[in-house]
């Protein structure tokens, strides 16, 4: 890791920002996305904006763009105010954004791609071999020498960042935004990318640079403004911070309650983790959501996955639920090999997957809490042997008694019921199949402490009743209180595996979260 | 996590290996104007009389309004959209047209702008509404479509006739060229209409818009193009077209019909595809759909040659050459599966 190659700026006489927010509120139905963050951007910087997902990073660059209006704080361009309603607005005060998609149009060529909208014109037609040098010159100056006449979509995708780039800074060089721009692009790519925004940075644009990966942060970043739940948490000049300590401060204080975990899962896992696995993945791996990646389960065996918002977590228990497909590497069940093309394949061989998006991809909110229950039931039966309502009814006072869901009615609509006890509803319903093994993913977000303690018990007894659980959750202590073994994923690689037997503490988890190294 | 293995994911995911975007848009191109040169070789071979230049002249002179109403509905598919009410514009126009010089004596030179007027205005209406709204382009001109065949019928149920002299007179003249060829006036207007729309495409902010808006759209407007207002001419444009395509129809048939041009939207939207343009907008050029036009008028002329053949086999083989040509254009590969 470099050092930042510019002194961060002093705060009085230093040069004054060219872009500043001070006091951003942002509203959406029923959550305060962000609430009285400021940032202050310098010309010549490079800025990071860090945060888990959720922190409110995308939002914020949304409301400095003009892509969503404030609902409150004053946005300063210069030391003038704005309140941009559109992204043209924004892109002639000086701000321009580009974005992890491409947004420029394949199938012009690259030089209109940079002069679109603005080609040298003579009584109203367009100046072509004019638009075709002055394109080539741009990028001649950036030290980038591509076929300006091609058409876009011939280029990589990298190229593709670069050219978007380069238009970014040619109709406005005050501000650039880069959101997420590297993880589409490999590691020789990527180092293209930091060249040009080197040199852009040294011409006095100021840069802001929206990231997930750390050691780009430390790369290339001057300063670094983070995020937490839609709250401003610092501003810090990288040079004063660590990876660990800046982990600490993405996902937050919560270390000092940390040490008091019960041991609960200690001790047991080289016996549960003895014999046969249940599972065993071997080298797999999706393009652009996960490297390749080993993992046995054992039944009885609880997995916890670690690792931060993003880090490709659910992108690996995806692979191994089919719901994804794996583009290579192998899976194999009980010693057999067992491809899991679908969902189908998955679940005809007892796995079982709690989605995060228990709205989204789990429960149907129309529908009452005994037809949710008996959903994958059902459908693991098939259409032709349908359940008798008797059997329903049966079974859906059976699990609403043993989970605790409340209101204990079989035939209130879900949606009307608290998140703990949708997300119960939803265990439930893959727990009537019986499964050899469950795939939790985030089961515990979003609700409260007791429907949380209760689902991290039962989590428990279903290992201890011999079913092997892949468990994965933002929150270190559940990881640690039941995992017996930890999955530490890192900028989508799985970068350890450690036997939970009482050494893991939360620290050294997190320097394995924050480094990619076990040490 | 390397673009390296996305690439190659991505590139066996397609079925045939990729071309350059510049070959992608080059060969139905090259294919169209091949079969245009064979049908004609074929043409001549077996028919007495086929191999004259009239024969080509004639076929401007049976399309020209054709020609004129494939080149507005090449800006809109150009865009990525579809306009459904072409033919029902064109017969409101002749309608229009018939119904002011015939009964109520306007003089056709007043009559022309008012109805050009017209057609560009609920074009450019239609366009507002599939812009401000947000709504299926299929759907707001599918609307157009029933909107205008039916204001026909209020007009009258009745084909109006034309023997205003001027407007006869305007019809029947023929321009003679060296060799006793001739043209008609209508096919000056529209190779003026397709050399206006080729500067306009490509030598002019809008119609540089037009392709960028096909291209993608949310790019478009990122990149802070006017895409409302584009896509409010483009249809404007395409309504401009069917108004003069209807004009020029009068002219042909000296009558307005409601019945008249049923179905020429779905010719036009042929004529264009044939020429080479991607119905998912962004690539095409409006040369190839003057070159479209002209397939569709010879498979026509060849049939009429025949003599023995129902005229519906124009129908079968315009139908069986569009399959062809929406194959040829997935297998040179999918614009939007290298957009990702």
């Amino acid at each position: 890791m470099t050092s930042p190659s510019t002194p961060p700026p002093a705060g009085a006489g230093g040069p004054r920002p060219v872009l500043e927010a001070h006091g951003i509120r942002k509203r959406f139905p029923g959550v305060l996305a962000l609430d009285g963050v400021s940032l202050r951007l310098f010309p010549g910087e490079v800025h990071a904006l860090m945060g888990e997902n959720g922190a409110g990073k995308s939002t914020l660059i949304k409301v400095l763009t003009g892509v969503h209006p404030a609902d409150g704080g004053t946005v300063l361009v210069d030391g003038r105010p704005h309140a941009f309603t559109d992204p043209l607005q924004a892109q002639r005060a000086g701000i321009s954004t580009v974005y992890q998609e491409v947004n420029l149009c394949p199938n012009l060529s690259v030089a209109e791609n940079i002069l679109i909208g603005r080609e040298p014109r003579r009584f109203g037609l367009v100046r072509w071999s004019e638009t075709r040098r002055r394109a080539a010159e741009l990028l001649t100056e950036l030290e980038l020498g591509l076929d300006v006449t091609r058409p876009l979509g011939a280029h990589s995708l990298a190229v593709q960042q670069l050219v978007a780039i380069v238009r970014a800074v040619d109709v406005s060089a005050k501000v650039l935004v880069l959101d997420e721009p590297t993880s589409s692009l490999d590691r020789e790519e990527v180092a293209q990318l930091f060249g040009l925004v080197r040199r852009l940075r040294d011409r006095g644009v100021a840069i802001l640079f929206v990231t997930h990966f750390l050691d780009q942060v430390f790369d290339l970043c001057d300063r670094v403004t983070v995020l937490r739940g839609g709250r401003l948490e610092g501003e810090y000049p990288i040079a004063e911070l660590t990876p660990v300590t800046l982990v600490q401060r993405m996902i937050g204080g919560e270390l000092a309650t940390l040490d008091q975990l019960s041991g609960r899962a200690h001790g047991q896992g080289a016996e549960r983790a003895a014999g046969e696995p249940f599972l065993r993945a071997r080298r797999l791996t999706r393009a652009g959501s996960i490297e390749p990646y080993d993992l046995d389960i054992h039944a009885g065996e609880v997995i916890g996955l670690a690792g931060l918002l993003g880090s490709g977590r659910t992108e690996a228990a995806r692979l191994l639920f089919g719901a994804d497909g794996a583009d290579a590497g192998e899976v194999s069940i009980e010693g057999r090999r067992a491809p899991l093309r679908s969902p189908r394949h998955a679940i005809a061989r007892g796995i079982a997957f709690c989605s995060e998006n228990r709205k989204s991809e789990g429960l149907v909110g129309e529908l009452t809490v005994r037809e949710n229950i008996v959903l994958a039931l059902q459908a693991a039966r098939g259409w032709t042997r349908p359940l008798t309502r008797a059997k329903q009814d049966e079974l859906a006072r059976h699990w609403i008694e043993a989970l605790d869901i409340r209101p204990a009615d079989p035939e209130a609509q879900v949606r009307h019921l608290s998140g703990g006890n949708q997300q119960k509803v939803l265990l439930a319903r893959w727990l009537l199949t019986e499964p050899r093994l469950l795939i939790l993913d985030e089961p515990t977000r979003g609700i409260d402490i007791g429907a949380k303690a209760e689902i991290q018990k039962l989590v428990a007894r279903l290992a201890d009743e011999g079913t092997a659980v892949l468990f994965i959750s933002a929150e270190l202590e559940e990881v640690l209180r039941l995992s017996h073994r930890i999955a530490v994923l890192r900028d989508h690689r799985m970068v350890a595996t450690l036997a939970n037997d009482g050494t893991v503490t939360p620290e050294r988890l997190l320097t394995t979260i924050a480094t990619g190294t076990d040490s | 996590m390397s673009t390296g293995t996305a690439d190659t994911a991505a590139r066996r995911a397609r079925p045939f290996p990729a071309v350059s975007p510049r070959t992608r848009t080059r060969v139905p191109l090259l294919v169209t104007a091949g079969l245009l040169v064979v049908m004609f070789g074929v043409g001549s071979v077996r028919y007495e009389g086929f191999l004259s230049a009239q024969v080509v002249l004639n076929l401007l002179i049976d399309n020209g309004f054709l020609l004129v109403v494939a080149v507005g509905a090449t800006f809109v598919i150009l865009t990525g959209g579809i306009d459904l009410s072409i033919g029902s514009m064109v017969a409101l126009s002749t309608m229009l047209t018939a119904w002011l010089v015939q009964s109520h004596g306007w003089p056709l030179a007043a009559v022309i702008p008012l109805v050009l007027l017209t057609g560009a205005a609920s074009g450019a209406l239609m366009g507002w509404i599939i812009h401000t709204f947000e709504i299926q382009p299929f759907i707001v001109t599918l609307a157009g479509m029933f909107l205008a065949r039916g204001l026909c019928y209020t007009i009258s149920t009745e084909s109006i006739t034309i023997d205003d002299p001027a407007t006869t007179g305007a019809a029947q003249t023929r321009l003679y060229g060296p060799g006793g060829l001739f043209v008609s006036i209508p096919v000056l207007i529209a190779l003026a209409v397709l050399v206006t729309a080729f500067v306009v495409l490509h030598h002019t902010r809008f119609g540089r818009n037009v392709y960028a808006l096909g291209g993608n759209e949310s790019s478009a407007r990122l990149m802070g193009l006017p895409t409302g207002a584009t896509k409010v001419a483009v249809y404007g444009v395409s309504g401009l077209c069917s108004a003069l395509g209807g004009l020029l129809l009068t002219l042909y048939t000296l009558s307005g019909y409601a019945l008249h041009a049923m179905g020429m939207e779905l010719d036009a939207i042929a004529a264009t595809v044939i020429g080479g343009t991607l119905l998912t907008g962004g690539s095409g050029f409006v040369l190839g759909t003057a070159l479209g036009v002209l397939v569709l008028g010879m498979i026509q002329t060849l049939v009429n040659f025949q003599g023995t053949l129902s005229s519906w086999w124009t129908r079968i083989v315009i139908g069986a050459l569009l399959l062809v040509f929406i194959v040829l254009q997935r297998l040179l590969g999918g614009r939007r599966s290298t957009a990702r």
